[in-house]
């Protein structure tokens, strides 16, 4: 267990070596050498995982102080790390999924000439978040969340000579800054009441917090959680972050990054356990999202957008889960979700590639015939997301949703709320899947006036917001322009490398089977529950066995049902899909542009009045200051002649004068 | 006979020091000036030694070893200066040195 300190220094490691000699390497070296230094990251964490695994159950925290980081008077903060069964879990994931992802970037990437650039931010972004798991207080945790901030930044902007991508890698820094607050001034309230940002000191502290307080800190730590997680009202960002490449969509903005808010708020349980209210409104919060981003989903025809939508949908069950003080649900759907959801994302990659960088569903189809291994797998990842048993989000999602049914008097809202939410995913991801693997080979017919139109619509809705986003669309329309002229009528699709084409059936794999990870029929079958059980305080109580089972059956039925809908609109053509997809559904309803527009009239006008206030006022102090001296120097200048024979003379009368009065004041 | 008492010497010093008081004002030399500063030095040194012999207070004599050391170290800058300044321009008077007006 002393090992735990080479899990974030592998890619460290890495880092540094990629920074000094990443170019000499060469691709593919350089991705592999990247690769290697996260499996082995992953290797130290089974070996401290079975470690664990072999010691009594209460006894499983080990802390590791490496040295004292900040001793500032009574303040204290120590770099240590903690290994405990909830940072283990989460490493073993992270790292786990990394290494799959890292192999698959070699393959995707091959063509990029800034391929080794890209592994440097991919092992500098596994090393914060190893850090902020594996951090011993909030202050180290804080470090590590700011890494992965800015890695997301480097990574979002990666093709940076395309405005859009530029500016979305600017929104997601943004909007992750006002989450950053919350949990700044969550850490002062911490330290100014349990006296330490330990976390084994607030877990012991917590039953001492005063309501009131427990409550400030919980909002405030979900501040910093809805903007790292993606939640209303800050989600915004993360379908923009589709901008970068598609690996860093799956591993940071699908898998890792954005469950960095839900580990926090399980790693502070304790305080939430004091915190009243404050779980209301996560739990709240959490299915509104679901809800509202399902909704968005439905009508997205970017291939990433639907499953950026997605994701923000799935985190959302994830806070459910957190409001509702079950802990384990939430642990146990962030491990299905990142393999599923990991797994979707790699194998839109895959399209992507395969179909000239285009990225609109409305230009594919049948794709299945030309990507057997992709198709395969994606399927899966369809059947899991969708909930249908026994495939891993089944599980996971139904002990959500039971786990909410049971949760006070508005439990049954909750869960109603929920159930439409899964309804809803199983009939997006189901448009999704026959749009892009079934159906007609669309980009053979002569789209290139349709996709223009599209292009078109997508800079007036930029012009309607408000000046700013303007840009950002004429650029997205250059985009587009450049990137469907690769895609051209006698386009022949081919399958991706190996080196694309494993991890997701490596994913595939991990999909079907994660849910043995906690299966509800016995208390041992409970492993994750189990497992996770000495990190959380107080008991969740599920429904009773029938109740469960009658729930169990209604979210299957939904499932299916969605998953027919769709099949009903999107293959059979039963319904027109255009009365389902509504404009105000494509547009998010119109959530980023009225912050847009917002931002843009009273916010500027505000911020232009405070950039006033510090030029002219503020300013205006320090320069007066400045031009006062520089005018009494002007007026007292030419006391210096520079003629040595007047200053002498002015020793003279100044000696004499001294004298007089020297002479005079002995004499009274 | 005429008694040397002190107020001679003091007289004298006075003078000495008048002389190099108004030397440094009116002439324009260089060289004449620092002499000048010299003579209002060594002015200074006589009226030291005279109160240190009529005070009985040997605290006079051991300042006017401090006022030759210094004297010797600013004669040696200044002498130096005034090296240099005639070096760049024959009969550099002193009111041509002027280059720190401000």
């Amino acid at each position: 267990m002393e090992l735990i300190w080479l899990i974030p220094a592998f890619p460290v490691v890495g880092f540094v070596v990629l920074v000094l000699f990443g170019r000499l390497l060469g691709k593919p070296a350089a991705g592999w050498f990247a690769s290697a230094m996260v499996a082995g990251s992953f290797a130290t964490t089974l070996v401290v995982f079975l470690d664990l695994l072999s010691t009594q159950s209460a006894q499983r925290v080990f802390e590791q102080k490496l040295y004292t980081w900040m001793p500032a008077g009574s303040f204290t903060a120590t770099f240590g790390l903690m290994a405990d069964p909830l940072s283990i879990m989460m490493c073993l994931f992270v790292t786990g999924i990394a290494t799959l992802i890292h192999i698959y970037s070699i393959g995707y990437m091959r063509d990029d000439e800034n391929f080794s650039k890209f592994f440097i931010y991919l092992n500098l972004f596994v090393a914060s978040m190893l850090l902020l798991v594996l951090g011993n207080n909030l202050l180290l945790t804080f470090l590590g969340w700011e890494g992965v901030g800015l890695c997301s930044f480097l990574l979002i902007g990666f093709w940076h000579t395309d405005l859009a991508n530029s500016s979305a890698a600017k929104k997601a820094f943004v909007a992750n800054r006002i989450g950053d607050f919350g949990f700044m001034v969550g850490i002062f309230l911490v330290w100014v009441t349990v006296g330490s940002i330990n976390y084994a000191d607030i877990r012991a502290y917590a039953p001492n917090l005063a309501a009131g307080t427990a409550t400030a800190m919980a909002l405030l730590f979900f501040l910093g959680a809805t903007g790292k997680s993606a939640q209303l009202p800050l989600y915004t960002w993360l379908p923009d972050a589709m901008a970068g490449p598609t690996p860093v969509s799956a591993l940071m903005h699908a898998a890792t990054m954005v469950t960095a808010g839900v580990y926090l708020m399980v790693r502070l349980n304790p305080i939430l356990h004091e915190a009243g209210w404050a779980n209301d409104v996560i739990a709240w919060v959490g299915v509104a999202t679901a809800l509202v981003a399902a909704t968005i989903a439905v009508a997205q025809n970017d291939i990433k957008k639907v499953l950026a939508y997605s994701t923000v949908s799935q985190l959302g069950y994830m806070f459910l889960a957190v409001g509702t003080h079950n802990y384990v649900a939430a642990m146990f759907h962030m491990v299905t979700h990142a393999f599923f959801k990991a797994l979707l994302f790699l194998g839109s990659g895959s399209v992507i590639v395969g179909m000239a960088h285009e990225q609109d569903m409305r230009r594919y189809g049948n794709l299945r015939k030309y990507m057997p291994i992709t198709a395969g797998t994606f399927i899966i990842g369809w059947l899991a997301i969708a909930g249908v048993p026994p495939l891993s989000g089944f599980w996971s999602k139904d002990e959500i949703l039971a786990g909410a049914f049971n949760a006070g008097p508005a439990g049954p809202v909750l869960w109603l709320l929920g159930l439409i939410t899964a309804l809803l995913t199983a009939f997006y991801m189901t448009r999704q899947v026959i749009m892009t693997f079934y159906g007609d080979e669309k980009w053979r017919e002569d789209a290139h006036a349709e996709a223009h139109a599209g292009a078109d619509e997508a800079a007036e809705a930029g012009d309607e917001a408000t000046g700013a986003p303007v840009a950002t669309a004429v650029a997205a329309v250059d985009h587009a322009h450049d990137d469907h002229h690769g895609l051209t009528p006698d386009h022949e699709p081919v399958e991706s490398p190996w080196t694309m084409t494993f991890p997701l059936v490596v994913l595939a794999g991990f999909s079907i089977v994660a849910g043995v990870l906690n299966l509800p029929f016995s208390d041992k079958l409970e492993r994750l529950g189990n497992w996770l059980h000495p990190v959380i305080i107080g008991e969740h109580h599920m429904p009773n066995a029938p109740v469960l089972f009658g729930l169990a059956s209604g979210a299957i039925t939904t499932s299916i049902v969605g998953i027919l809908i769709g099949y009903a609109v999107y293959e059979k053509r039963k319904a027109d899909p255009s009365k389902i997809e509504l404009s105000v559904l494509a547009r998010g309803w119109f959530i980023d542009e009225s912050y847009s527009k917002f931002m843009g009239g009273p916010g500027r006008a505000f911020y232009q009045g405070v950039a006033d206030f510090d030029s002219k006022i503020v300013d205006g102090v320090v320069n007066g200051v400045g031009k006062g001296s520089l005018g009494i120097g002007r007026l007292i200048r030419p006391a210096q002649s520079g003629i040595i024979r007047t200053y002498a003379l002015g020793f003279g009368v100044g000696a004499v004068l001294l004298l007089v009065f020297v002479v005079t004041r002995m004499s009274l | 006979m005429l008694e040397l008492t002190e107020t001679w010497y003091l007289v004298l010093a006075s003078l000495i020091f008048t002389i190099g008081a108004v030397g440094l004002l009116v002439r324009r030399n260089p060289l004449v000036m620092f002499m000048c500063v010299e003579l209002m030095l060594n002015a200074t040194t006589l009226t030291f030694v005279t109160f240190s012999k009529a005070l009985n207070d040997v605290g006079g004599q051991a300042s006017v070893f401090f006022v030759l050391v210094v004297a010797a170290a600013e004669v040696v800058v200044g002498l130096g200066i005034i090296v240099a300044i005639l070096r760049r321009q024959d009969n550099a008077d002193a009111d041509d040195l002027s280059l720190m007006r401000g």
